[in-house]
């Protein structure tokens, strides 16, 4: 159409505008400011790739980045896995399934913060949730959040505040499989639990193959549970908390940069050896 | 399920296949069930706790409030203000829902609707886009905010998010938008529309839903981020309600009774929103992540 040209500028500028300078140009810029030493907002001097090197030599990045991937496994195989489950067993059930549907999502409306100050008062040592219960029970109480057990402590509910998304997400993609397949399964005998691993599961793994990814990427943005229940102390610091006190608490923008370019770079990677890992022909029907 | 009682007539063995499915069923609604208590019992545990003084919660915390004693809410509204913060809350998270609809919709409707030189650079860089964290942009959008005199105000975290959403609500919307059939807009231009009325007089109410998942989307995502918060938005005055959570469990971390009803204020509102829009809710989440 004649002067196409005209809207298509107008309209495309302000996202581009607001994209460039909050997004694109800082993204950028904290590449830029990785390669530089800093003190505060003004002295800066050009060290190359000190701040990379610095890494591979900070046993708490290296902690940190274990500590992640240590949540990344528990979200794997409990997230994924229990959400797998779930979505399988409401799929097969005569009635109710709205019912669970809307229980087992709606962890997923509350902040990250609420559901920490939640997990304050459960793991509490005096008088929390499970202490109370094992007190009543007539158990020693237990340290929840101790030196030892903080990290898993936190991948509870990291854990359960998104079972139910990727719970919706299989479930979604269940729903999608024609019926004549599971008509065609029963006619051979096939019903049940075989049903669910040679029909089911491999009909929907496109959809597990974005549960996986998305998972695992998610762990890299895991902040508020840790920064809450543990402020990163008692080895619980992940990859966003050392950024967080490395550029923001000690004002050190140099290698918090260079932290937040790793992350970027490793979640990357990750994404690309899961895709790879998970390579398999796409179903379709 | 049906297909048991189908083929009763035809099997010998239906009547204890019949059983073994049942068996099945109860199994599967005993697990089922007892994963639903773990998500509703501990909010159940804590609203109860929160009409209870702190010296009542630290002896029982299992036994049923005897009275709604209020003192714990007047002490949340009193103590920590945690109406403003809602305020607060609120006033950055619709304006951020505004902004990301208004410019988003413009975008989409481009990337969807018209050919042009560099659509598909720009569709590219859209989906790298998703892989950049607010962890990588957060020193220089900091840095831009200070010398802008933004920090601490609605703005300093409203466009920070807004840039943070335009991405995923500009892809959602256009992958929407390019399934309106062409015939819609043909008809328009010949009624003598140019682009700008086609798009607020076609486009945007034939695109009404995805509008409406996006912003539900959008909102939860700004109204529940804490990191963008504690650095943009950390003075009392303008704190959203996710920082006064993370301030409470420092300073207020032995008045039991006071987080209980802090959490308890956060959470039921959301709830009741939630179970009054949920089919949207699911919808615009499962879609942006395949999307994503």
């Amino acid at each position: 159409m004649k002067g196409d040209k005209k809207y298509i500028v107008l309209f495309l500028l302000p996202a581009a505008l607001l994209m460039s300078t909050f997004v694109y140009y800082p993204f950028l810029r904290s590449v830029y400011l990785s390669l530089f030493r800093t003190s505060g907002f003004f002295s800066k001097t050009y060290v190359g790739f000190d701040n990379y090197t610095r890494m591979f030599s900070d046993d708490m990045i290296r902690a940190a980045t274990l500590h992640t991937l240590e949540i990344m496994l528990y979200v794997i195989v409990f997230q994924v896995g229990f959400a797998l489950i779930l979505a399988v067993l409401v799929d097969n059930i005569r009635w109710g399934k709205g019912f669970y549907r809307t229980v087992f999502f709606f962890p997923i409306v509350i902040s990250g913060a609420a559901i920490s100050l939640l997990f304050v008062l459960i793991y509490n040592y005096q008088f929390g949730m499970l202490n109370g219960a094992l007190a009543k029970f007539g158990f020693e109480k237990i340290l929840w959040l101790s030196e030892t057990g903080s990290l898993k402590a936190i991948a509870v509910p990291t854990v359960w505040h998104y079972i139910g998304f990727y719970f919706v997400l299989f479930l979604t993609a269940m729903s999608k499989i024609p019926s004549d397949f599971y008509e065609a399964a029963k006619l051979e005998g096939i019903t049940g639990f075989k049903k669910t691993i040679y029909l089911t599961i491999p009909l929907i793994i496109s959809d597990i193959k974005v549960v996986l990814i998305l998972a695992i990427t998610g762990t890299l943005k895991v902040f508020d549970f840790v920064w809450i229940l543990a402020r990163g102390q008692n080895g619980t610091e992940v990859l966003g908390t050392y950024m967080y006190k490395k550029a923001i608490v000690d004002l050190n923008f140099g290698y918090g940069s260079a932290i937040a370019v790793y992350i970027v770079v490793f979640g990357v990677l990750l994404s690309v050896i899961t895709n790879r890992l998970l390579k398999k022909e796409e179903v379709t029907y | 399920m049906q297909q048991s009682q189908a083929e009763a007539p035809l099997s010998y063995s239906a009547p204890r296949r019949r059983r073994r499915v049942e068996t099945g069923q109860v199994i599967s609604y005993a697990v089922l069930t007892l994963w639903a208590l773990t998500t509703i019992y501990p909010l159940f545990w804590i609203v109860n706790n929160s009409f209870k003084l702190s010296t009542d919660v630290m002896n029982n915390s299992f036994s049923l409030a005897a009275s709604f004693d209020m003192t714990n809410y007047i002490n949340a509204f009193d103590r920590i203000n945690i109406l403003k913060s809602y305020g607060n809350s609120l006033i950055m998270s619709f304006g951020t829902v505004a902004l990301v609809l208004i410019f988003g919709g413009l975008a989409a409707y481009i990337i969807a609707r018209f050919h042009f030189r560099g659509k598909s650079i720009i569709n590219s860089i859209l989906v790298a886009t998703l892989l950049i964290p607010a962890f990588a942009t957060v020193v220089p959008v900091y840095d831009l905010l200070i010398r802008w005199k933004l920090v601490n105000t609605y703005w300093g975290l409203i466009l920070p998010h807004t840039a943070g959403n335009l991405t995923f609500a500009i892809l959602v919307i256009a992958a929407y938008m390019s399934t309106i059939p062409k015939e819609m807009e043909e008809a328009a231009f010949i009624d003598g529309c140019n682009r700008f009325n086609m798009f607020t007089r076609v486009f945007l109410p034939m695109s009404r839903p995805v509008f409406a998942s996006a912003s539900i989307f959008v909102f939860l995502w700004s109204y529940n981020d804490l990191f963008s918060a504690l650095i943009f938005v950390n003075k009392d005055s303008v704190r959203p309600i996710v920082s006064l959570l993370n301030e409470i469990s420092s300073q207020y971390g032995t008045d039991f009774g006071l987080m209980a009803s802090a959490v308890s204020l956060t959470v039921i509102p959301v709830l009741i929103v939630y179970l009054f829009i949920q089919r949207f809710i699911e919808k615009g989440m499962t879609e942006g992540a395949i999307k994503g």
